[in-house]
This record gives structure tokens, C-alpha cells and sequence, in this order.
């Protein structure tokens, strides 16, 4: 007979009680780290969704995410040029606020050519950017339907496509137009503006800037060797995917990050003090039962064991609760909690040493009670 | 015959220096096999430490303890030995039965079966032939919070012989008990003695139940001041 099943059948209203708020603490651990993972992955989205291998950058940057870049739009027909390269697409890149049905929308727009690197990876519904100006792909963290008509810049954009999972390190929805118009919102002189500029004999000035010009590489071809020579040759900085990757997470998202775990660990160490009292409090519930037990001859094992299987089944328990309701849940946050198989199994991992850990104390105390205690009234 | 339970000249002092306190002194007794002796005496004079020593988790200051003829505490014993000790061949009765409330009637005189190594199903078999000997059977799937106290002491009682011990030790087992409830309780105890040839001790203050003993011994400041046997 298994005493910790007993006991807990015998008072079950009082462990799913005790099981479900613990359940709201872990869901909450759970989360963050699931909040933790989402700005890392909501960093890289982008990078990865482009698919580059290399991001060629204006010189002296470390653009167009971390710093400011700006460079010619001929840049990319250079880039395309280096041997090793087996396409290049320009791109601007811009936060901005757009006037949607629902309201004032914030998201980062994406300039790019169609046919060539820089547009989404994958169109989850709709298509992709056409021949037609003014069209726009957004995210469906935009919450926009097809056909929406969104305002940027007093322009109005027709919604043609929508991705998922596309958002920028801020969290902001992606939004690809076509190179031109982004060039023009972002580059392009308001009339007063370009009057003034051309009474000052500057011109109005070009709009063929862009802020990175992305490659991809042929399959034999080394991306830092790539790099190396744009750098040398072109009086550009090049990056590889994987520096990008590591500034994204490194320099742009850092102290979210930081913030983030920090948080996470303090509420793991507030779990595991409320996981070791709620067992404490159970074991010393069963004071009597305890020294009753030893009294009768029950060896030090039958005592640990009621103390630690209980404890693992209230941990066991209340995660697989806290999994449910973050699952169920998750949705509802407005950036992404990002949690695999591998995160519930470390959770699961930390859950369980907690649990194992905050059972030490009860043990010991159990394993302190004497028998004489079930003597007398 | 080997007596089941014998003291001889046991002491015990709690503490020491000025604030040593000797709760027994010189204590000797023998309880043999189907005997039902009792200990009565004022608060303070030794009878919980009596029952502790022979319960073996209270080791005398002097003095020997037997147990079925072999020398408890002489250094030898370790916990263990002592918990198996109690394990096999002493059972348990209490003022408040302290039965374990998560387990129904049979798992909790099961328990202390499984508990020395008999295999579950077995000792389930063997709980309600227990249950059933002394009376209390058709409440053998009954959790104790829905026990009358006299049945919640025979599910007791079934448990202190659930590994067939040489030994009953009883504290106070009739204190929650009406007189009628109480003098049934004694006389199961008693009809167990005979049956099994166990030596029971049982702390008592309750009088209405003093002439259900063999032998009444009365402690007083540690000391035995009086051991009478009840006329035949």
C-alpha cells in the first residue's frame, strides 16, 4: 500500500486546492521563462525568416538592427557581384505607425525587392508583394485581415498577405512593402521640406538609400571568407548571419533578457520557498501519524518516501496544471512565450529538484519526530 | 518459563546536576506470557517512562531490560534494531487508538504486517481474520473517522496483533471509552493474552477497569509501592 497515494486520496479536495495554486506559481515561472525564450526568438525571427547568409551594412556599423546604416541602393548589384554571392536583395527597415480599422498600429516596416532576398519566408495566407505598388504583407500579430487598407506615411496600403510569427525584437509586427514605397516613407522629402532643401542648393536628394543589403551565399562558399572580402574590396561591414544573430541577442534584446531571467530566477526562488513550506506544512500536519508510524516499527525509508513522494506528486501535479493553463493561456500575451520541449523538460527538471530540495527540510524534520509522541493524549 | 517482559533494577534520570530528576528508581518486574498487568500511579511517577523503556524507545539510566529472555539497550542495539525490535514483537495500543486516518480499518492493521515484510495481499487476508477474531469485521473497509471509539480501539488492538508480538503495551486504552465500551476493550485484551500467550502491560487510571487485570502494580515516585495479584 502506498501511504503518500492514501493520504493524498484521503484529503483530495485539500491537495487539488493546494496543487492548483501552486500550479498558478509555477504557470507563472513557467511563462517567463516561456516570455524569455519568445524575445529571443522574436528577436532572431527576422534574421531567420530572411534567410541570409550575410548582411552587408554601412561601413563602421554594426546596422541595420543595433545601429543606424545607411547605404547607396547600388550597393546590392555590387554585393551580387562578389564571387560566393548567389543573390543579394536590399532592405530598409523602419518603425512606424500606421492608421489601421482598429487604430494606431506600431510596426516595423520592411522594404524589399519580390524575387529577391529580404520578403518573407513563408505567406501563411494571400500572397506575396506583386507588381503593384502600395501593397503591403504584415504579420498576423497585426491582427489585420486581407484585404484591410492600412495608412502609412499618407499613403494607404492594401493588405495582400499576412505571415505568422514575423516580428520585430520590440515585439512590433512586420510589415513588407515594396523597396520604393519604403524607400520613399523613409528617404523622401516632405514638399515644404524638399522646397527648403533645394533653396539651400542641396537638391531634394535621392532616395535609393537602403539599410542593408542581405546575401545569400552559393552552398560552397565561406560566409566569413564572403565578409572578409566585402569588407576589404567594398569599404562595407559585412556581417555573417550568425554575428547578426549574436548582436540581435547579445546587444539589441540584452537587457530584456537579463531583466527577464532575473525575474525568472526570483520567481523560481519564491516557488521553491513556497513549494518547501506547503510540504513542510504538510508533513507537520501528520505529526502524529509520523511518530504512530515509527513507533510501530516503520523504518526510516517508509517515512522519507510518504514525505518525497508526496511532495513530487503535489510538484508533479501542479506542473502538469501550470503547463495546461500556460498552454491555454499563452495567446492571450501580447509577445510571444515561446516554450518547446526542451524548456517544460528543464522546468520539469528545475520543478523537480525544488520539490526534492524543498522536501529535505520536511524529511529531516520527520525523520526528527520521536515516537514517543504517539504516546499520551 | 521465560518471563515475556523483565526489568531489573531500572533507573532512569532525566537531566542532570541540580536539575536531574530520577523518574524511576530500582524498578523490578516480570510479565509473563498470557499475563495482563497494570500500572497505575499519581501523574509524575514513572509511568510514562515505564512504558517508554519497555517500548524500547527510552533507554534506562540503570538497570536491564528483557525482552522474551534477551538484553534490550546493552549497546549493541542500534534504531533499527530497535524499530524492527518493536516491529516484531511488540504491539501498540493508545489512549486516542491513533489509527492512520488516509487508511480504511483492514490497511491500517495491514500496514503494520506489510510493514515487517508480509506481502500485501497477504496481509490484507490476514488484517480481516484479525478484524474478524475480534469482532469488528463488518467495518473492515471502514476509515477511522467513522469508527465509534470502542471500534476504532478493537481496529487497535487488531493492529498491536497484526505481527503476532510477545508484547501489548497499552496506554490508557479505555480513557475515551464508556464503562461498558471499556471493561469489552479488556476483556478482548484479556481473551488475547489467553489465546496467544502475550504479555500485556497497560498504563492505566481508569478504576472501572482495575479488576480486569492479573496484577495491579502502583508506582510512586519512581518506585514500585505496591504489585498485588488478584485473588484466583
Amino acid at each position: 500500500m502506498n501511504l503518500a497515494l492514501a493520504d493524498i486520496r484521503h484529503r483530495l479536495g485539500r491537495f487539488l486546492m493546494t496543487c492548483f495554486g501552486l500550479s498558478l506559481l509555477m504557470a507563472v515561472a513557467l511563462a517567463m521563462v516561456g516570455i524569455y525564450q519568445g524575445v529571443v526568438a522574436e528577436a532572431l525571427a527576422l534574421s531567420r525568416s530572411l534567410r541570409a547568409d550575410l548582411w552587408v551594412v554601412e561601413q563602421g556599423t554594426r546596422g541595420p538592427f543595433a545601429e543606424s546604416s545607411r547605404i547607396p541602393g547600388d550597393v546590392r548589384a555590387i554585393v551580387a557581384r562578389v564571387p560566393g554571392v548567389a543573390e543579394a536583395g536590399a532592405i530598409t527597415l523602419r518603425t512606424a505607425e500606421a492608421k489601421a480599422p482598429q487604430g494606431i498600429l506600431r510596426m516595423q516596416v520592411i522594404g524589399h525587392e519580390p524575387g529577391r532576398p529580404g520578403g518573407p519566408s513563408a505567406i501563411e495566407a494571400g500572397r506575396g508583394l506583386g507588381g503593384a505598388r502600395f501593397e503591403m504583407v504584415v504579420d498576423a500579430r497585426a491582427r489585420l485581415p486581407l484585404g484591410a487598407t492600412v495608412e502609412l506615411g499618407g499613403d494607404r496600403y492594401r493588405v495582400v498577405g499576412l505571415t505568422r510569427g514575423l516580428v520585430a525584437s520590440g515585439g512590433d509586427p512586420l510589415a513588407f512593402v515594396h523597396l520604393r514605397d519604403s524607400q520613399d516613407l523613409q528617404f523622401k522629402l516632405t514638399p515644404p521640406a524638399a522646397r527648403r532643401a533645394l533653396a539651400a542648393g542641396a537638391g531634394a536628394g535621392s532616395t535609393d538609400t537602403v539599410n542593408a543589403v542581405v546575401a545569400r551565399l552559393h552552398a560552397d562558399a565561406d560566409p566569413d571568407a564572403v565578409a572578409e572580402t566585402i569588407r576589404r574590396w567594398k569599404h562595407l561591414a559585412a556581417l555573417t548571419d550568425a554575428e547578426q544573430g549574436e548582436i540581435l541577442t547579445r546587444s539589441v534584446v540584452q537587457r530584456a533578457r537579463v531583466q527577464l531571467g532575473m525575474f525568472t530566477v526570483v520567481l523560481l526562488f519564491v516557488s521553491a520557498v513556497i513549494i518547501a513550506l506547503i510540504i513542510y506544512t504538510m508533513t507537520m500536519d501528520k505529526l502524529r501519524e509520523i511518530a504512530t508510524l515509527k513507533l510501530i516499527g516503520a523504518p526510516d525509508r517508509t517515512i522519507v518516501g510518504l514525505v518525497l513522494q508526496q511532495a513530487l506528486i503535489l510538484g508533479g501535479a501542479g506542473y502538469l496544471t501550470a503547463t495546461a493553463v500556460v498552454f491555454a493561456s499563452r495567446g492571450l500575451f501580447p509577445r510571444a512565450v515561446a516554450l518547446g520541449p526542451a524548456e517544460i523538460a528543464m522546468m520539469a527538471g528545475v520543478i523537480g529538484l525544488i520539490c526534492l530540495f524543498g522536501s529535505l527540510v520536511s524529511i529531516r524534520a520527520a525523520l526528527a519526530i520521536e515516537p514517543q509522541q504517539a504516546l499520551g493524549g | 518459563m521465560t518471563a515475556r517482559i523483565t526489568l531489573e533494577g531500572i533507573g532512569k534520570t532525566f537531566g542532570a546536576g541540580e536539575t536531574a530528576l530520577r523518574a524511576l528508581d530500582g524498578v523490578d518486574l516480570a510479565v509473563q506470557p498470557g499475563e495482563v498487568v497494570g500500572i497505575k500511579g499519581p501523574s509524575g511517577s514513572g509511568k510514562s517512562t515505564l512504558l517508554n523503556i519497555v517500548a524500547c524507545i527510552l533507554e534506562p539510566t540503570d538497570g536491564r531490560l528483557l525482552i522474551d529472555g534477551q538484553t534490550v539497550w546493552d549497546g549493541r542495539y542500534r534504531v533499527a534494531d530497535l524499530r524492527r525490535l518493536r516491529r516484531e514483537r511488540i504491539g501498540f495500543i493508545f489512549q486516542f487508538h491513533n489509527l492512520l486516518p488516509f487508511l480504511d480499518a483492514t490497511d491500517n492493521v495491514a500496514l503494520a504486517m506489510t510493514l515487517a515484510g508480509v506481502d500485501a495481499a497477504e496481509a490484507r487476508a490476514r488484517a480481516r481474520g484479525l478484524l474478524d477474531y475480534l469482532q469488528i469485521g463488518r467495518r473492515a473497509a471502514a476509515m477511522p473517522a467513522r469508527l465509534s471509539g470502542g471500534e476504532a480501539q478493537r481496529v487497535a488492538i487488531a493492529r498491536a496483533l497484526a505481527n503476532r508480538p510477545s508484547i501489548i503495551l497499552a496506554d490508557e486504552p479505555t480513557a475515551a471509552l464508556d464503562s461498558e465500551r471499556a471493561r469489552v476493550v479488556m476483556d478482548l485484551l484479556r481473551q488475547v493474552a489467553q489465546d496467544r500467550q502475550t504479555a500485556i502491560l497497560v498504563v492505566t487510571h481508569d478504576e472501572k477497569i482495575f479488576d480486569r487485570f492479573d496484577r495491579m502494580v502502583a508506582l510512586r515516585d519512581g518506585r514500585i509501592e505496591q504489585d498485588r495479584r488478584r485473588a484466583a
